[in-house]
């Protein structure tokens, strides 16, 4: 949020972008006009299949053959973009305007080196020399902070970790000083203490060159955290936009309010204050409804109002804050009708004990064939992908595994399920030793008392076979049901379970929305009436709304069939939100166990506090510590010595963190630090997430 | 880089000699019929027995299989029953005259399709790209008897510009060597031209490009520095296979045109059941392939760094 001036970078006005494929004309974009003042960052924000990467490309003018715009204009400093040739666009791009990417690894090419790949913007915009291009690259890759900018000049992009091809993305976009950065997703796929770090260089450069910045993320903590005005986009309009603050705290479209429902902010709890789901789906771009867009899934809806003519944007506001328009004709009656219902659910009590780990191992061994490893005979190597896990989980109880990548959650998972059997230590599932009976020799009752839901739901369900075929499969492998009349009414119970319409069970997996294969996915899981589920990031692939519903339709099941949940995630909101217990992991070994309350207030275990900062919160109410931690994860294969988050440690003490294994310490009954530095001391950090008095009542 | 080389090496070393043994076990191991294919089905019971007593044939069959090995290696093959002299002499100059052949086609086929697989994976979709995989496929899919006759009509009978024979008997002609080139790249190009497009317009569609076309620059860098070097991985692969084509399945064009290479020898010595000219023409084949295997792996690591820096 740098100083702005009022000199306007980029003018949009009236743009409509569409599709052309043989269906017929598509609209992606519809109506949309935004400007850009110098220094200032613009978000976007909106589900998949809003349109809010299209508005990027066109800026770019970049849509592929068959997407155009069809009307309005991109005035880019006093020129329409729409009407440049491809050599003035050329002239504009890397140079006046340049992007950054959603996944920087495959936006790298692998078969250049990162020298090559930064110099050629330079040399391809500037009447310079090559060596003179070097040095701007070296000194750009330190202005984005990469500790040792020769080595990663001489690497391929394979080599780094995704935080480094990121900053190399960024450092990329910036050489040439653009006026406009345009940014989509920039850290979305990476780890989140990674993605503080990004954030933050973002936030720097913005400052330190006045570049104006297009933020575009599903992500409304990230957009608050890091823009001046966002504009929030559904089905291909601009539904609302505003000055950040204003819009955050009183958000006017129904879209957005419910927007600001499906996140697990501080102040949601599954009990007390439900997570309120966004009903029905986003329409597709040729079916969408007359009028209003969002009119089949708002609950204001007015019918002879909402579903007649095209709705334009109306001022809410327009002072010193800027201006806040909305794309609503009931914005001003539906301030009165929003009351807060009362939407609280009953909390399920805490039952006996299910699973039970005590002092898990899990290693791998590594085969170096190097000619260098096999001469100092170091070929063998043991990545210790569990070290000494231990804890315990109950029914009706919500167990969140949390960490990043490569801190062996999933391993975890995988020795559970039986998919992998344990190095060493033991594992009891309903009293029963699993730890060394592989999925193979499981008994049908062990393999139905202990199911996953993945994360990736279209991986997951067979192309080929109808959705009551892979329920129905699973009913008689767990040896629930053989009679076909009775599987075929399970699988209709279990449709009506996940809350489908019964008519999916004719359905292949590409004829449903992700949602909807997550629902299946649970359904499949529940087959065999399973007193654990484990969830590995069930929710991580999908949308906010659809992901806060299937976060309900979990939580309900819960409550009614009071199972076990091992949710496995790395974003701590949603965790907070929904979990009883918390298990924080790091490189294979547990910091920090604990009930939920006790995790997120001191004493913290530094990477816990470290991880805390790093969630993004969409609220203005709460603040937040600063805590950015440098550097990289560690390899699992050349883990630190001691404690294996000794090097990126804020608060490392000194030798002793670097030699000693960290003792596990007590807080609670169930809350227990693995740390050197002493509890007392640890319990006076201050909590890093204040959420004022007013906002919790 | 050095260790992957010897074990490439290594691994094409253990091939050969599982070759070796296969083809050892399938002609070798019956003597009798060695001898009736040796001195001919009307010798008698009792020359054949000499002839096998002569030459070690009821010597144990593993000490056989080390000589025979032995021979191999040193480069003697035996003697050929159709031409009555050592089988090296015969073979080295008709695997030199099938080389000279294949080195010309080379020469057209891997810029002509290349070029062309470029142009037309370039645009996807475009005029051009239509254009080329219409020809592409056309000419690929005539097969070589049809397009020999075809051409032979046009250049031979109707327009009289070259001979109809290749035999070269008084010596090197270029002349003689046009159909042969001409038929081989017609029926070659095609395959290798749409190989190429494919792997060309999977790459324009990657992420890396568009970043390319983003960064503002000329769109002959973005083809030449960022595309091509990726899109050439597969096709590197396809062309070290048309070698190994080019050696052993040039058969019917070697044939029609009486040239006198590597293709017509190997049919040959088949019809006419030339044992040791057999035997030493599949150890050539063999050879070839696996060089030709273990070339074009470390040439890919070459090509590609991320096999190289794993």
């Amino acid at each position: 949020m740098a100083e702005q001036s009022n000199e306007v970078v980029l003018n949009i006005q009236n743009l409509d972008i569409s599709y052309y494929t043989r269906a017929g004309e598509i609209p992606a974009v519809v109506d949309f006009s935004l400007e850009v003042k110098r220094g200032e960052t613009i978000g976007l924000v909106g589900e998949s299949g809003c349109g809010k990467s299209t508005v990027a490309m066109a800026i770019m003018q970049y849509m592929g053959h068959n997407g155009a715009v069809k009307s309005g204009t991109i005035e880019f400093k006093g020129r329409d973009l729409t009407k440049l040739s491809e050599e003035e666009l050329r002239q504009i791009r890397g140079k006046e305007i340049s992007m950054i990417y959603q996944e920087p690894f495959s936006a790298l090419n692998p078969s250049m080196r990162i020298d090559q790949q930064l110099m050629e913007v330079p040399l391809a915009h500037e009447q310079i020399d090559v060596k003179e291009a070097h040095e701007r690259a070296r000194q750009i890759l330190t202005d984005v902070n990469i500790p040792d900018p020769d080595r990663v000049l001489a690497s391929y992009p394979h080599q780094l970790s995704g935080g480094q091809q990121q900053r190399v993305v960024i450092a990329m976009g910036l050489l040439s000083n653009p006026d406009l950065l345009l940014l989509d997703e920039p850290t979305t796929a990476l780890d989140v203490t990674v993605e503080a770090g990004i954030v933050k260089l973002i936030a720097n450069i913005s400052k330190k060159f006045g570049t104006s910045q297009i933020y575009i993320s599903h992500n409304l903590g990230l957009i608050l955290e890091t823009c001046d005005r966002v504009f929030v986009m559904y089905s291909g309009e601009v539904v609302e936009e505003g000055r950040i603050k204003p819009l955050f705290k009183s958000p006017r479209h129904p879209y957005t309010h419910g927007l600001f429902g499906c996140i697990a902010l501080p102040t949601a709890d599954k009990t007390a204050a439900p997570l309120t789901p966004i009903r029905g789906q986003l329409p597709l771009p040729h079916e969408r409804p007359k009028g209003c867009n969002f009119a089949p899934r708002c609950d204001h809806f007015a019918a002879g109002v909402c579903d007649q003519d095209d709705i334009h944007m109306e001022d809410v506001a327009d002072d010193v804050d800027g201006k806040h328009r909305v794309r609503c004709l009931r914005w001003t009656e539906i301030e009165q009708i929003r009351a807060e219902a009362d939407q609280s659910k009953e909390a399920a009590g805490i039952g006996h004990e299910v699973l039970k780990v005590i002092d898990m191992q899990k290693y791998y061994s590594m085969h170096d064939r190097s000619l260098k490893a096999v001469m100092s005979g170091t070929s063998v190597k043991l990545v210790k992908a569990n070290e000494k896990i231990d804890f315990e989980a109950h029914e009706s109880e919500t167990l969140a595994i949390v960490g990043e990548s490569g801190c062996g959650k999933s391993t975890l998972a995988k020795v559970l399920l039986g998919l992998e059997t344990a190095t060493g230590g033991e594992i009891f599932l309903n009293g029963e030793a699993i730890h060394d009976v592989s999925v193979q020799s499981r008994s049908n009752s062990q393999l139905a008392s202990m199911q996953m839901v993945f994360q990736n739901p279209s991986d997951t369900l067979n192309p080929s076979h109808t959705v009551g075929q892979q329920i129905g499969r699973a009913i008689t492998k767990f040896g629930v049901e053989h009679n076909r009349h009775k599987v075929r009414d399970m699988v209709m119970s279990l449709l009506d379970i996940v809350k489908l319409p019964r008519d999916f069970y004719y359905r292949r997996p590409r004829q449903l929305s992700g949602g909807q294969k997550q629902r299946i996915g649970i359904a499949r899981a529940f087959a065999g009436q399973p007193s654990m589920i484990i969830a590995d990031e069930p929710v991580s692939a999908l949308d906010v709304s659809v992901a806060a519903a299937i976060t309900e339709l979990l939580m309900d099941l819960q409550r009614e069939r009071k199972m076990t949940l091992l949710f496995i995630s790395h974003d701590l909101s949603i965790v907070r939100y929904l979990s009883d217990r918390i298990l924080v992991m790091y490189l294979g070994q547990v910091m920090e166990q604990g009930l939920t309350r006790e995790v997120f207030q001191p004493p913290y275990h530094p990477y816990t506090e470290a991880l805390l900062s790093a969630v993004p919160i969409a609220d203005p109410e709460v603040s937040k510590r600063e805590i950015v931690l440098e550097g990289n994860l560690p390899s699992v294969l050349n883990p630190p010595k001691g404690c294996p988050f000794e090097t990126r440690c804020p608060r490392k003490v000194g030798k002793i963190c670097e030699e000693d294994r960290p003792p596990v310490q007590s807080d609670s009954e169930n809350h227990h630090i693995a740390c050197h530095i002493p509890l007392d001391e640890l319990r006076q950090v201050e909590p890093v997430i204040e959420v004022p008095d007013a906002a919790v009542a | 880089m050095a260790i992957l080389i010897t074990k490439r090496l290594l691994m094409m070393l253990l091939t050969m000699f599982a070759v070796s043994l296969i083809l050892f076990l399938l002609l070798e191991i019956d003597v009798d019929t060695i001898a009736i294919k040796v001195l001919g089905q009307f010798s008698t019971e009792e020359q054949r027995y000499l002839w096998l007593e002569r030459n070690g044939y009821y010597e144990p069959v593993y000490k056989r299989y080390i000589i025979w090995l032995g021979n191999f290696i040193t480069g003697d093959f035996g003697t050929s029953t159709i031409y009555k002299i050592p089988v090296a002499e015969v073979l080295w100059p008709r695997l030199w005259n099938t080389t000279i052949l294949a080195f010309w086609v080379f020469v057209f086929l891997v810029p002509v399709s290349l070029v062309l697989g470029i142009l037309s994976g370039m645009r996807e979709g475009s005029k051009l790209d239509r254009t080329i995989s219409v020809v592409s496929i056309l000419t690929t899919s005539v097969p070589e008897f049809a397009s020999t006759v075809f051409f032979s009509g046009l250049f031979v009978f109707s327009l009289q510009w070259l001979p109809g024979t290749s035999s070269m008997f008084e010596g090197f002609d270029w002349k003689q060597l046009v159909l042969p080139v001409l038929v081989l790249l017609v029926y070659d190009f095609g395959y290798v031209t749409r190989m190429t497009r494919a792997s060309m317009a999977e790459v324009m569609t990657t992420h890396y490009v568009r970043t390319a076309v983003l960064k503002g620059l000329p769109y002959k860098r973005v083809i030449l520095k960022h595309a091509l070097r990726n899109a050439l991985i597969a096709p590197f692969t396809v062309l070290m296979l048309q070698i190994n084509w080019l050696l052993s399945g040039v058969i019917v064009v070697e044939f029609f045109y009486a040239y006198k290479g590597f293709g017509a020898l190997l049919l040959e010595a088949a019809l006419r059941q030339d044992i040791y000219m057999i035997e030493a023409c599949t150890m050539v084949a063999v050879f070839v392939v696996v060089m030709t295997q273990v070339f074009s792996d470390i040439a890919y690591t070459l090509l590609n760094p991320r096999i190289r820096f794993s």
